[in-house]
Formats: C-alpha cells, structure tokens, sequence
C-alpha cells in the first residue's frame, strides 16, 4: 500500500510536472503572438508588414506546437484526478469539481477553438477578426490560468467552505475562489510564465542570430525578449516575497521547511547553503548569515520566526530547502542576464557571441524556475492534499502496484521522448532557414 | 418546481461524450486510415482535420470532467475499474496529438516515424476506447466472455471511427482520395453493421435490466423503431457514398446518435449499471447548481463559435501549412 501510495504520488507529479511545462509557455507566448498578429496588422508599408508577418508565422508555429503538447499532457491530467485519487473528489469534489468545469467551459473551449482560426484562418476570415482570434486565445489561456490556480490555491489556503450533512460544500464561491493565497499565487504564476517565454523568445533568437548573424527579425525579437525579462524579473522577486508572506501566515511550517530552519527563535539566521538532516533535525555543513532570516520574514532584525519544532504535520525538509534555492539562484541569474543584456543591446547596439551563447543558454531558465517553485508549494502542502481537511495518503485509489508501475513505466518513456522532440524541434525552427 | 439537477447533468454529460465520440472519432478514423493513403493524399488527410482536433478534443475533458464534477460518486469507482485502458488511451492520444504538429515540421525518416506515431496513437485511442465502451456497459463484469466482448466492441469502434473518417474525407476531399474513402467507407459500414448488432445483443444477455426494458410487450412496438431507424440511417450511408459530399458523413453521425441512444434508454437510471443510479453518484446540489449556471451562459457561446468555425473551414480542405 505504502509503494503504491508512493507510486501514485510519482506518476501524478511526474504528469503534472510535464504538463505545466506547456502552459507555462503558452500563457505568456500567446500574448506576445497577439501582439505580433497586431503590429502586422498596423504595419503602414508593405516591408514592413512582411517583416512582422514573418516573425510571426515563426512564433506561431512555435506556439502551436507547445499547445498541442498541453492539450495532450491536460487531458491526461483531467484522467488522473480520478485514477489516482478519488479519495480527493469523494471529500472536496463539490469545491474541486465545479472550479475545473469552470476551467473547461470559460477557458478549454475558447482556446482549442479560436486557435484553429488563428492557424487556418488567416487569408479566410477580415484581419480584425484574424487578430480578435489571437487575442482570444491569449485571453482563454490566462482565464484557464485563473481557475487552476484557484483551485490549487484553495488546497493549500481552504477557505469559504462549510460540511453540511457530513459532505463538504461551498458555503460562499467567492470567498473559494479569492481564498487567501490565490491573488498572490495567481500573479506569481502569471509573471513565471511572461518570463519564461520571454526567455524561450530571447533565448530561441539568439540561437538563430547565431546560426545566422545580422537576422534583423531575429535581432528584434532577441531584444524584445530581454526587455520583457528585464521588468518582469524585478516584478517577480517583488511578487514572490510577498507570496512567502502570504505563506508565513497561513502555512507557516512550509517556510520553515523552506528556510531548514528547526528552532523557533529570535533573531533568526539566514541559512544560505547546509545540507538539511532530517533525523538529527539540524543543519550540517550550514553557510549563515546572522539575522538576515527575520530581516526578510518579520522585517525586523530580532523578529521571532516559528521553527519546524511546532509543527506536528511538517513537510520534508531537505527536497524544499533545495528546490526553493533553486527557484532564487535561478531568478537571480536570470535578472543579471536579462539586465545586463538589455544594456549590452541598448541603442542599436550588435550582440556579441558570448552574449547570443548566454541567452540561447538560457532559453528553458523559465522551466527550471518555475519547476522548482511548483515543488516548494506542492511539497510544502504535504502531508496534506488539502490543507488541513485531507491527507494525501487517505486520496490514493484502488489501482495496484503492478498497474501503477506498467502505466508509469510507459509515462516515463513517451514524456522523455516528447520532450527532446519538442526541444529539438523547436531550436531547429528557430535555426530554419538561416542563410 | 425545483429541477432534477443529476438528470440535467446526465444529459449534458451523455451529450458532451456524444459530441466528442463523433467529432474526435472522424479525427481517429482519418488518423487509422493515414497508412492506406499516398503520401501527398496522407497530408491532405491530415490537414482536413486541422482546424478542429484540438477542439473536437475538449469534448472529452468535458464529458470526463462532468462524470467528475457530477457524479463524484461514480466518477473513481468508473476509472478506477477502468485504469489500463483509460491509460492506454490518453497514451494513444499523446501520440497523435504529439505526432500532429511534430510530423508537419519533421523531415526525411522522422516525418515517416512521426506519421506512424500518428496512426499507431490514433489506432490505439480508438482501440482502447472501444475496451473501455465494453467494459462499462458488462458493469465492470470480470470473466473471460466479459473480456472477450470488450475486445470486440474495441474492434468495432476502430471499425465505426474509420466509417466516420471516410466520410469525412468524403465530404472534405476531392479526386482519387474521394474514391479511396468511399471504399473505405463500406468496410467502416461492414464494421458498424457488426458492432451495433454485437452490442444490441450483448447488453441484454449480460444484464437482466436491460432486457426487461426491450423485450416486454407493448414496449417493444415502440422501440423498434430504433432498430429500423438505425438500418435506414446504414443504408442511407451506403446508397449515397457516391452520391452525395455531405449526405455519407450525416448518416454516419445519424447511426451514432441512434447507438447512443439506445445505449442510453438500457443504462438510464444507472450511472453505473445495476448498481449506482445517477441520484446516488450525484454531487451536493449546491456544485451541480453552480456550475450548471455558469453553463448556461457560456454553452450557448460554445455552441455557437464551434458552429461558426465548421463553416469557416467547411467544404473541400485547402492546404494544411500555417
């Protein structure tokens, strides 16, 4: 029962970590196509529209591709709430249920549907309706957005919710919906996916400035690119420390998993590097910097900030400790490059190699980021599947650990060979074509 | 007056399983048909479909997401007991879709795979599909005739989706590939002749509920008519292959909705045949009303642009590229 719980949690993580991949492209991408279909449309000259034409179609066919991926990885999805936890929807499904159809009515539909106008659409419909399309599946992928993140922000922060007759239903939608840690999750999500798009752009361009120096629509979209990164990062770091606010003061035992940080105590020590050892409850090989954790979290330098100790349902530690460093090295790696490209680009400035190398380097930042941020709150839930309502191990199904391990060994083997494909395929169209 | 909400979900729930049956089936039978055609026909085949697939998909999530949201009672139990072929499906559908947007921008031996992968997924989706159809209407029974009847009911939707391929391609291409697809026609007919009949003679073997509900006089008077309809339907198909773009692909979404109605009349009340009603599996009224009103607004809506869509696109395919 243990492996199969185990194998359970596996197979749905592994899933929903391929899954969020695509969306968390597609739902900045989108935009950025909308807005290229609309500068197409106001072009003046006739050069001028091909040159934009011309970006665009490059973009699209990036952006369809990676839908595609999202659709297929989200149907899956929508499969697995049910085959591996139907514990979930037997407690919380008259909460959980309405907000995913919610989901598939207001946002599934409207993308799947206009996106096909988008593609095939071009020289059929009047160019206003044309760019209408574009920006209707941009706006159908941030309203898919809204609704999964309230749902998932309703697991980790319930709120509106009443048991009436033994069953737990929603006593208020709104106070659902807009539960406590969905405004700053929802906006945290967004700005993740504006900058990983922005550097899958930035990034995909300088490989093809590479493989084709002086590209001029290349060159455009490299700087637009880090120009997006460069004010969402700042705006990111802003957002994310008020999320870990958010979290101190509904799920304090999440930070203190995060921090590694065992003691309740004043004057808390920022721990920058340690290894966390989870049966002696310490920290070996620490790196501190005195004080600096209560700085951050109280804003006060002798601030007493809540240890592990207090917690009788406590997240693992080491697994958040790392990914949430993880998530931060990453952020600010990426905020010195987006800055420092966006001054080595500024005025009509040609990019050196080492600058192209960098950015095409960094072309899946964003995944890694925002892969690991995802691990932090959905580690840091844990026991819990909902918080303080369900326990993750009392939501497992029937399914056996031979018929888990089968469907799981074939996950594995189709996501590996879908993700190379897809990263392959996709630097190849950004290098098509070079002269 | 206060409404029966569990039966409007059941009826938006059969409806959405419908529409997806018939929209992603014509774009599985096309995919199961891709290895019978050349290969300039093969890319014509595809982009016939472009415009609508990942749409067409969406009826599944929300067929599946309804069971979900609806019948929480019956949801788990429903794909629990539905694991592997539920498994084997979305892996079939990960393919195609993959395959899809994958083959268009591949060359060389990776388009050949990635067409291959195209067929093979849409093969295996339909197939499992067809299983899980089988599984559901015996209530999960286990036992080898069980089994063996969910095998061939596996074989008769593959069968029944290439009848709905071919007429789409009937009514989306011209030339030598129109008359390829009539033939194909005729054997998808074969196909459907064979499933409908197995699945009709089937049900009320296997379940004692079913056959009091078809064989007692006079009811029986009244339901033959679904039967007959049914013959009319196949040999409207068959006669106008030839005759008619729009008629064959009609008629052959005419033979669904009848199937599914039957399918529907023997299972109603059961959500879960024999043993879980729709009232039993339902959700707390407060979530069925919820999402019902946000339904009401925006089905409308979906309705309408999918409409709008099918005769943006509708007619004789042009190239597929974007």
């Amino acid at each position: 029962m243990e492996d199969a719980l185990l194998l359970a949690r596996v197979q749905f993580g592994l899933n929903i970590a391929f899954h969020i991949l695509f969306p968390t492209i597609t739902i900045g991408l989108a935009w950025l196509i909308a807005w290229l279909r609309l500068r197409v449309e106001r072009a003046r000259q006739e050069d001028e529209r091909r040159a934009w034409l011309e970006t665009y179609r490059v973009w699209l066919k990036v952006f369809a591709l990676t839908f595609a991926m999202g659709v297929v990885s989200g149907i899956t999805m929508s499969f697995q709430f049910g085959t591996n936890w139907p514990g979930y929807m037997n407690k919380v499904g008259n909460v959980a249920g309405p907000l995913l159809a919610y989901e598939v009515l207001t946002a599934f539909f409207l993308e799947a549907t206009f996106l096909g106008v988008l593609l095939f659409g071009m020289d059929r419909v009047p160019g206003r309706l044309h760019v209408a399309s574009a920006f209707i599946v941009a706006f159908g992928t941030t309203v898919s957005a809204f609704w999964i993140l309230a749902l998932n922000s309703w697991m980790q922060t319930p709120a509106g919710h009443v048991v009436v007759d033994g069953v737990l239903i929603a006593g208020d939608w709104l106070q659902v919906i807009f539960n406590p840690s969905f405004p700053y999750r929802l906006a945290h999500m967004l700005l993740a996916s504006g900058i990983t798009a922005a550097f899958l752009v930035a990034g995909l361009s300088a490989w093809r400035l590479l493989r084709a120096p002086g590209d001029a629509a290349a060159l455009k979209t490299l700087r637009l690119g880090a120009h997006v990164a460069a004010v969402l990062v700042p705006l990111q770091i802003f957002v994310g420390d008020l999320h870990g606010l958010n979290t101190l003061e509904h799920q304090p035992a999440k930070i203190a998993a995060m921090e590694a940080l065992w003691k309740t105590q004043k004057g808390a020590a920022l721990t920058l590097f340690a290894i966390p050892n989870e049966a002696e409850k310490r920290n070996d090989f620490a790196i501190e910097v005195p004080k600096a954790l209560s700085l951050i979290l109280v804003h006060d330098l002798n601030g007493e900030v809540r240890g592990l100790e207090e917690f009788k349902d406590r997240p693992p530690v080491a697994p958040l400790f790392f990914a949430f460093r993880i998530m931060v090295g990453m952020g600010v790696l990426m905020l010195a490059l987006a800055w420092f490209g966006t001054w080595r680009l500024r005025g009509n400035r040609q990019p050196k190699p080492y600058l192209l190398w960098a950015f095409a380097a960094f072309s899946f930042s964003g995944w890694v980021a925002t892969l690991a941020g995802w691990m932090v709150t959905e580690i840091g839930r844990q026991p819990w599947l909902v918080t303080g309502i369900l326990r993750t191990k009392d939501a497992a199904g029937a399914a056996s650990g031979a018929e888990l391990g089968a469907s799981l060994t074939a996950y594995v083997l189709i996501y590996a060979a879908l993700l190379l494909a897809y990263m392959v395929v996709i630097t190849h169209l950004a290098g098509k074509g070079a002269k | 007056m206060s409404l029966d909400l569990p039966l409007v979900f059941a009826v938006l729930m059969g409806a959405s399983i419908l529409a997806y049956v018939v929209l992603d089936g014509y774009d599985l039978g096309v995919g199961m048909l891709l290895p019978a055609a050349e290969r300039d026909e093969q890319d014509r085949m595809v982009a016939s479909i472009g415009p609508f697939w990942d749409a067409n998909g969406t009826w599944l999530v929300l067929g599946v997401g309804l069971l979900l949201v609806a019948f929480p009672g019956a949801h788990g139990e429903v794909l629990g007991a539905l694991y592997l072929p539920v498994a084997a499906m979305l892996v079939g559908l990960m393919l195609r879709g993959a395959a899809f947007e994958l083959r268009i921008k591949a060359e060389g031996w990776h388009r050949e795979l990635w067409n291959w992968l195209f067929w093979a997924g849409s093969f295996l989706a339909a197939f499992a599909q067809g299983l899980m159809l089988g599984r559901y209407i015996t209530g999960f029974d286990s036992g080898a005739g069980y089994w063996l009847f969910a095998l061939v009911t596996g074989a008769a939707l593959c069968g029944g989706y290439v009848l709905l391929g071919a007429t789409w391609l009937i009514y989306r291409v011209e030339g030598a590939l129109r008359d390829k697809a009539v033939a194909w026609a005729r054997w998808g007919l074969l196909w459907v002749a064979l499933g409908v009949a197995l699945v009709s003679l089937g049900t009320p073997l296997v379940s004692e509920t079913v056959r009091e509900k078809w064989f007692s006089v006079p009811r029986i008077f009244f339901l033959a008519a679904l039967p007959a309809a049914t013959v009319a339907a196949w040999c409207f198909v068959w006669f106008n292959l030839r005759r008619s773009d729009t008629r064959p692909f009609l008629g052959a979404v005419a033979i669904y909705v009848l199937a599914f109605a039957g399918l529907a009349y023997s299972l109603f009340p059961y959500v879960i045949i024999d043993r879980m009603t729709i009232w039993q599996a339902a959700a707390h009224d407060s979530a069925l009303k919820f999402v019902l009103a946000g339904a009401a607004v925006v089905l409308p809506f979906i309705v309408g642009y999918t409409l709008y869509v099918y005769r943006l696109f509708g007619g004789k395919a042009k190239d597929g590229a974007y």
